[in-house]
C-alpha cells in the first residue's frame, strides 16, 4: 500500500529526514518509535503534504500513485488520515459540522452521494461509542475547551468516521491517562482490517501494550536505524534508544 | 437545510414582495440639484405639502454642510450636480435585455448561490415581466397583514395613505440636520419601505425588501421608517444576498426605527452591493444612517448586519436608549476584500435607567481591504445602572490588509458598567492544514474558519438569511487564500 523510498525532507532548509525507507502493506500496523526530535512528526507531516516541509529527494508510492504529487486535500480524500499530535481548536465550527463536511468531501471524491442528516447522525453515534466520547462534544466547537484526552479521542472519532486506508497516528498516546489510552486503543483496534494500514508514531512502548504492532521501527537522526517485531519495542523499553543511535556504546562485550 | 415548508414560505414571501406595484412615472429628471429638482420630485410623487416643506428644509440645511472627513475611508470627491436625483424604474431600453449581456462573473456568483434564472434576471436588472404567477397569494398576504392592522408598503404609498404617521415620526430619530448624507437623503429621497405594527400585534412573518424591485432600482436615496407600537414585534430583513447590479455609485440611505413600550424591532441586513473589481474600479459608495429609538420602557432594538459588498461602507446602526430598561443590540460582520474599505460600527446612547446594550463586531480583512470598527458607547448622567458589553474581533487574511478599532466610551454616570474586549487574529496555518487534511479544499477550509469566526453574529440572523450569508462569505473571499 505504501512504499517510502529514500525519502529526504527539510524544514527551513534544515535537512530533517535523511533517507527513509519503509514498506507498509494493507492490514499491517507499524509502530515508529524514536527519541524526541528524531523526525517522526516530520515524516507524518510530509506524508500528509503539509506546507513548509520540503521534499528534497526520494519517492512515496501510495496505492500505485505518486503520493507526493497529490495536493494535501486529495491525499486525504484518497484515504490518508493524520491524527495530529496537537489537534488545533477551531472556534465557532461545530465538531459535527466539520465531520459531515469532511465525510461528504471524501464521498464526493469517491463518486458516492452525500449522506443525509439522519444517516450521518446514525453513523456518528455508532462511532462515538467506540471511543467512549461524550456526545455533547459533537456539538461543541472543534477541540475548543476539550481536555487533552478529549482531543485525542476526537481524532480517533474522526478517523473512525472517515475510514481511511492509511492512518497515521502521531503521538496519539502522549499525555493520556489510562482510561483515555484504553479508549483510544480500542477505537484503533476496531479499525484494524485487511484493507487498512496503520502507522503509530509513538515515543513510548506503553501504547503498544494495547495495540499490537506487526512491525516496529526506530527512527533516529532522520533515518530508520532498526526494524523488528514487537519484541524490539520491549527491548527499547528496557534499554532506551541509546544503544541504537550510538552503536558503539550499544555493543556489549 | 430548510424544510419544504420553510422553502414554500420563503417563496410566498418573495411573491408577496414582488406584488408591490410601483406608481412612479417612467421618466427622469436631468442631473443636478436645486430647489426646483426637489419640487419636481415631490410633485411627481403627488406628495402632501408637509412633505415638500420638509424636503426643502433639509435641502437648505444640507447646503450649509460639508462631507464628513473623519472616517477611515478614501475616495475622490463626489460631484453632487452630476447625479440624477429622480429616475423611474429601468425600462427595457436602459438595462441589458438578456442575461447574455450581463457580466459573466456576476452570473457565476448567482449560480453558486443557487439563485433561479428568473431571479437572476431581476437581480441583474434584465427587463423582465416582474409579475410572478401568484399575485393572488401576494394579495392574500397583504390582506392578512391588513387584518392585523399592520401596514407594510413603499414609502411613497405611506406618504399618501398614512400621512399622519409619516409626519409624526419622519425625522424624529434621524433629524434632517443629523449629518451630510442624512440631510441629502431627506431632501431627495426617492422611495423605500414603511412598516407600522399596531399595539400588541406580533407580526407573523419576516418582512423583507428582497423583491422590492422598484425600490431597489430607485434605491439610491432610500428612506425606511419602522414603527412598533406598545407591545408590538416585528422582524425586518433588508437587502438580498446576491450582488445587485446597480449603476448608481452613491447610496445614501436613512433608516429610522421607533420602538414604544415593550415593543421589539429586529432589523437584519445583508448588504452585497457591487464592491468594484480587484483593482478597486467601480463599486458602490454606501453612506448610510441607521438609527433606532427605544421610546418606551422595556423596548428592544436589535441590528444585525452582514456587510460584504460596496467599495466603501460608512455605516453605524445605532440605538438611542431613551426609556428605562430598554435594550439595544448590534451584531455585525463586515468583510473587505480586494480594495474595499469599510468604516462601520454603532452608537449606543444610554439615557434611561437600567438600559443595556450589547455590541458584537466581527471584521474580516483580506486582499488590500481596510476594515474599521468605530463604536461609541455613551452613558448619560441619568442612566443609572446602565450596562454595555462590547466584543470586537478582527480577522486578517494576508499581510496587505488592515484592521482598525476605534472604541469611544463616554460615561457620565458612575453606576455604569462598560466592558470592552477586542482581539485581532490571523487565520492560522495549523487550522487550515487541519481542515485540508480532513479532505476540505483550501477555499472551503477558509470559509469554514471564517464562518466559525462569525458564528456569534450569524446566529442572530433568521435561518434562511444565515444560510445564504454563509455561502456569501465564502464567495466574497474567493481568491483571498494563498
Ligand atoms: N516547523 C518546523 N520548523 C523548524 N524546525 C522544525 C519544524 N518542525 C520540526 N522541526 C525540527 O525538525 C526536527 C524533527 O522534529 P519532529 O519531526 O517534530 O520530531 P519528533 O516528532 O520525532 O519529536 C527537530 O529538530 C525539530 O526542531
Ligand atoms: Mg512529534
Amino acid at each position: 500500500m505504501l512504499s517510502i523510498r529514500n525519502l529526504q525532507a527539510s524544514v527551513n532548509d534544515e535537512p530533517i529526514l535523511k533517507g527513509i525507507d519503509l514498506e507498509v502493506n494493507a492490514g499491517e500496523v507499524h509502530a515508529i518509535m524514536g527519541p524526541n526530535g528524531s523526525g517522526k512528526s516530520t515524516l507524518a507531516n510530509v506524508l500528509a503534504g503539509r506546507e513548509n516541509y520540503t521534499v528534497t529527494g526520494g519517492e512515496v508510492i501510495y496505492q500505485g500513485k505518486d503520493l507526493l504529487a497529490l495536493a494535501p486535500e486529495d491525499r486525504a480524500r484518497e484515504g490518508v488520515f493524520l491524527a495530529f499530535q496537537y489537534p488545533v481548536e477551531i472556534p465557532g465550527v461545530s465538531n459535527i459540522y466539520l465531520l459531515k463536511a469532511a465525510l461528504n468531501a471524501i464521498r464526493k471524491h469517491r463518486g458516492e452521494p452525500e449522506l443525509d442528516a439522519i444517516d450521518f447522525l446514525e453513523l456518528v453515534k455508532g462511532k462515538i461509542a467506540l471511543v467512549e466520547m461524550r456526545e455533547e462534544l459533537l456539538y461543541r466547537s472543534v477541540n475548543e475547551g476539550f481536555s487533552g484526552g478529549e482531543k485525542k479521542r476526537n481524532e480517533i472519532l474522526q478517523m473512525a468516521v472517515l475510514e481511511p486506508r492509511l492512518a497515521i497516528l502521531d503521538e496519539t498516546d502522549s499525555g493520556l491517562d489510562i482510561d483515555a489510552l484504553q479508549a483510544v486503543a480500542s477505537g484503533v483496534n476496531a479499525l484494524r482490517s485487511q484493507e487498512r494500514a496503520i502507522i503509530l508514531v509513538t515515543h513510548y512502548q506503553r501504547l503498544l501494550n494495547y495495540i499490537e504492532p506487526d512491525h516496529v521501527h526506530v527512527l533516529a537522526e532522520g533515518r530508520i536505524m532498526k526494524s523488528g517485531d514487537k519484541g524490539l519495542a520491549h527491548e527499547l523499553e528496557r534499554q532506551g534508544y541509546g544503544w541504537i543511535t550510538q552503536p558503539a556504546a550499544g555493543t556489549s562485550p | 437545510m430548510a424544510t419544504a415548508d420553510q422553502k414554500i414560505d420563503a417563496l410566498i414571501k418573495r411573491d408577496y414582495q414582488a406584488g408591490f406595484v410601483t406608481e412612479l412615472e417612467a421618466d427622469a429628471v436631468p442631473a443636478g440639484l436645486d430647489e426646483g429638482t426637489i419640487r419636481v420630485i415631490s410633485a411627481k410623487k403627488n406628495e402632501p405639502a408637509f412633505m415638500l416643506a420638509w424636503r426643502l428644509r433639509a435641502y437648505r440645511h444640507w447646503l450649509t454642510m460639508t462631507t464628513p472627513q473623519w472616517a477611515h475611508v478614501h475616495y475622490p470627491p463626489i460631484d453632487y450636480q452630476d447625479i440624477v436625483y429622480y429616475s423611474a424604474p429601468k425600462s427595457g431600453k436602459d438595462g441589458p435585455t438578456s442575461l447574455d449581456e450581463v457580466d459573466p462573473k456576476l452570473l457565476e456568483t448567482y449560480e453558486k448561490l443557487g439563485i433561479p434564472l428568473k431571479e437572476q434576471e431581476m437581480l441583474a436588472g434584465v427587463a423582465v415581466d416582474a409579475v410572478f404567477d401568484s399575485v393572488s397569494v401576494a394579495t392574500t398576504f397583504k390582506e392578512k397583514l391588513g387584518e392585523l392592522g399592520i401596514v407594510f408598503c413603499s414609502f411613497s404609498e405611506a406618504v399618501r395613505e398614512h400621512p399622519a404617521l409619516v409626519e409624526q415620526y419622519l425625522g424624529s430619530v434621524v433629524p434632517h440636520t443629523d449629518n451630510f448624507y442624512a440631510a441629502l437623503n431627506s431632501a431627495v429621497f426617492s422611495d423605500g419601505s414603511f412598516v407600522y405594527v399596531p399595539k400588541g400585534v406580533r407580526c407573523p412573518m419576516e418582512l423583507s425588501t428582497y423583491f422590492r424591485i422598484n425600490a431597489s432600482n430607485t434605491g439610491q436615496f432610500e428612506r425606511t421608517l419602522i414603527i412598533a407600537e406598545e407591545g408590538a414585534y416585528v422582524s425586518y430583513l433588508e437587502g438580498c444576498t446576491a450582488p445587485m447590479r446597480d449603476e448608481n455609485q452613491l447610496h445614501a440611505a436613512v433608516v429610522e426605527l421607533v420602538a414604544l413600550k415593550d415593543a421589539q424591532i429586529k432589523y437584519s441586513t445583508v448588504q452585497n452591493w457591487y464592491p468594484g473589481d480587484e483593482e478597486g474600479r467601480g463599486g458602490i459608495y454606501n453612506f448610510v444612517t441607521k438609527r433606532g429609538a427605544c421610546r418606551g420602557a422595556n423596548a428592544k432594538i436589535s441590528w444585525t448586519q452582514v456587510e460584504t459588498g460596496s467599495a466603501i461602507t460608512w455605516k453605524y446602526p445605532s440605538v438611542i436608549l431613551e426609556a428605562d430598561n430598554s435594550v439595544g443590540e448590534f451584531y455585525s460582520v463586515a468583510l473587505t476584500n480586494n480594495r474595499q474599505q469599510a468604516d462601520t460600527g454603532t452608537k449606543m446612547v444610554h439615557i434611561g435607567s437600567n438600559t443595556r446594550s450589547t455590541i458584537i463586531s466581527k471584521g474580516i480583512s483580506a486582499g488590500r481591504g481596510q476594515n474599521t470598527y468605530r463604536g461609541l458607547v455613551k452613558i448619560l448622567k441619568g442612566a443609572e445602572n446602565a450596562r454595555n458589553y462590547t466584543q470586537c474581533d478582527s480577522l486578517l487574511m494576508g499581510d496587505q490588509c488592515g484592521a482598525h478599532t476605534f472604541p469611544y466610551i463616554e460615561v457620565k454616570n458612575p453606576t455604569a458598567k462598560v466592558e470592552h474586549e477586542a482581539t485581532t487574529s490571523k487565520i492560522s496555518e495549523d487550522q487550515l492544514f487541519y481542515l485540508i487534511q480532513r479532505g476540505l479544499s483550501a477555499e472551503d477550509a477558509v470559509s469554514m474558519i471564517v464562518n466559525g469566526f462569525c458564528k456569534a453574529v450569524f446566529k442572530e440572523l433568521p435561518m434562511e438569511f444565515a444560510v445564504e450569508a454563509q455561502k456569501l462569505l465564502g464567495i466574497s473571499l474567493e481568491g483571498a487564500v494563498g
